[in-house]
């Protein structure tokens, strides 16, 4: 439903985006992560028809964005970066503004308004000025007018920033129940939501994808994956240590924490090795007052970090070169 | 069609939104009052026409209208609801259409509200309507001209201060381009086609030829042309905003 073939941004010397190959499939929720200024807004901007590619291009269900612009984005919902909207109108005369943009007329245009309110819970503010609203209700009305004409495309530029833990549950419950009918690309700084709903992941790096998996797959690539951590009283730390380091299938131990008494340690498997059931019959066997024994799946933000730091940037372009 | 409307509503009551409107319809109608009464002397003429009233329209909006015009682009690349417009299936032209044409009806409104005057000429003596009709279609004209060119120069920005003062400058050179401030520059060279062609745009010698009741085709066609003309430049220049 959304195909890019080589997109490549440049503003002026500096190059935003360069070369960015991706097609996302219907029923595909596809995270984009990247430190700032990686390109992920610039990219978004490009795929919404805002932003002209200095080359390459996009296309929404088989329309050209940059020849067929009004076909294609009409098949798409749009949230911009920080969910602009006119402060100057409230919820409802905005999102019946939206519709009849968008071509609805009258008893319709009212329909499909209300109906986004609803889904995103704007009802109690919907005849308050956009500009008095909280950053959380300003979002969601940017959310409403993204979902309005249930496009089947939907690129969204964080949509949970500056919500409440519970606007967030809400908001990623509604990204999930759409999802099956819809190809939808989000971005987000948070790693936990990609985790959350994302059955895809995209980590870019100064114009790059540097990464492209499920977030199982990203997950696989942590030292923690598949890591088994453990606290014990600190008298039988040391013993601890030493017995887990002759465990075959771990490939060091760490004390990761120590709080008064208690020491937490962590045994970092071989490559694809499973350690959780030789360590907990050690555990067993060994008699160790354990008071909390888990694997980890892994750890997101290590990936990311992997990834996107100038270290990891370097020993890419050794590999290549 | 139905998306040029939309656009205008919103725009037009976006107008309302805010006291702007009701500060601008004010001082645009103490301005006319004062002009009209005190500086052109309305009453001691002792004519029964509005030639006075309509003679200041031109230097009125010269500041008046850029400040109408003057939020239309610049107000939406600040607030980053361009982003927003522009990604609507929407096209270009529709939004520039609709914008200028509420900021046309606004400067409509407010230009109507000087009815009294119109009134007042009538109580006190036997005018030529008729003249003072073409006086009001001029200075509409007019004014949707100075609106293009105020449009046009706010998409260039971001700032609402810089579009009005800029939108000042070129609607001021365009208001007195038949006058000597600006054909001296281009009559010690130029070939005299060009220096006929610049004083032909002058707004004033347009107006003036309308408000004295001669509507001629060629003057209609002038404010018109420079409408559209505007209106493209407009154009052109939010499709460019994209490719920046």
């Amino acid at each position: 439903m959304i195909v890019i073939e080589k997109l490549t941004r440049n503003f002026g010397p500096i190059a935003a985006v360069t070369g960015i190959d991706l097609s996302v499939a219907k029923g595909e929720v596809l995270g984009f992560l990247g430190p700032n200024g990686a390109g992920k807004s610039t990219t978004m901007k490009m795929i919404a028809g805002y932003l002209t590619p200095t080359s390459g291009r996009v296309s929404i269900c088989g329309h050209d964005v940059e020849t067929d612009t009004i076909a294609a984005q009409v098949s798409l919902g749009y949230l911009p970066e920080g969910a602009p909207a006119y402060g100057d109108m409230t919820p409802r005369h905005f999102l019946n503004f939206i519709a009849q943009v968008r071509g609805f007329s009258g008893k319709e245009a009212k329909r499909h308004a209300a109906e986004a309110a609803a889904r995103t819970e704007l009802e109690p503010v919907l005849d308050q000025p956009i500009e008095t609203l909280s950053k959380g209700f300003k979002r969601r009305v940017g959310l409403a007018q993204a979902i309005l004409h249930d496009p089947p495309v939907l690129v969204m530029d964080e949509p949970t920033d500056g919500l409440d833990p519970n606007q967030k549950h809400s908001v990623r419950r509604l990204i999930r129940s759409m999802a099956p009918e819809k190809a939808i690309i989000i971005s987000t700084h948070l790693l936990e939501e990609v985790e959350a709903i994302c059955t895809r992941a995209v980590i870019i790096d100064k114009g790059r994808i540097v990464a492209d998996g499920t977030p199982a797959s990203l997950l696989a690539r942590s030292r923690h994956h598949n890591a088994v951590t453990l606290s014990l009283p600190a008298r039988q730390a040391d013993a601890a240590t030493a017995s887990l380091r002759r465990q075959p299938g771990v490939a060091a131990v760490e004390e990761t924490a120590r709080n008064g008494d208690l020491v937490t340690l962590t045994a970092y498997p071989k490559a694809n090795e499973l350690i959780i059931e030789r360590i907990s019959q050690l555990v067993t066997f060994e008699h160790w007052d354990v008071r909390e024994l888990y694997a980890e799946a892994g750890r997101l933000d290590e990936v990311f970090r992997a990834i996107t730091t100038p270290d990891a940037q370097r020993a890419r372009e050794r590999a290549a070169a | 069609m139905k998306q040029v409307f939309a656009i205008f509503r919103r725009e037009f009551t976006a107008y309302f939104a805010t006291p702007v409107a009701y500060v601008f319809i004010v001082i645009f109608l103490l301005a006319m009052g004062a002009f009209t009464f005190y500086v052109g002397h309305f009453y001691d003429n002792g004519n029964a026409n509005l030639g006075v009233f309509f003679g200041y329209h031109p230097w009125l909006y010269l500041f008046l209208v850029p400040a109408v015009g003057m939020r239309l682009w610049a107000e939406e690349s600040r607030i980053g609801t361009m982003e927003l417009l522009l990604t609507l299936p929407v096209p270009v032209w529709a939004s520039v259409v609709g914008k200028w044409l509420a900021a046309w009806a606004f400067t409509g409104v407010a230009l109507a509200l000087t009815f009294p005057i119109w009134l007042t000429v009538n109580y006190l003596g036997n005018p030529d309507n008729g003249v003072i009709v073409a006086g009001y279609l001029g200075s509409l004209l007019m004014a949707g001209a100075y609106l293009a060119i105020s449009a046009a120069i706010s998409a260039t920005t971001s700032n609402q201060v810089i579009a009005f003062v800029v939108s000042v400058v070129v609607c001021f050179l365009f208001t007195i381009s038949g006058a000597p401030l600006v054909l001296d520059v281009f009559q010690a060279w130029a070939p005299v086609v060009l220096v006929n062609t610049i004083s032909g745009f002058s707004f004033l010698t347009h107006f003036q030829a309308i408000s004295s009741g001669v509507i001629d085709l060629r003057d209609l066609i002038f404010f018109g042309s420079l409408i559209a003309l505007f209106l493209l430049v407009n154009v052109v220049l939010v499709d460019l905003k994209k490719a920046n």
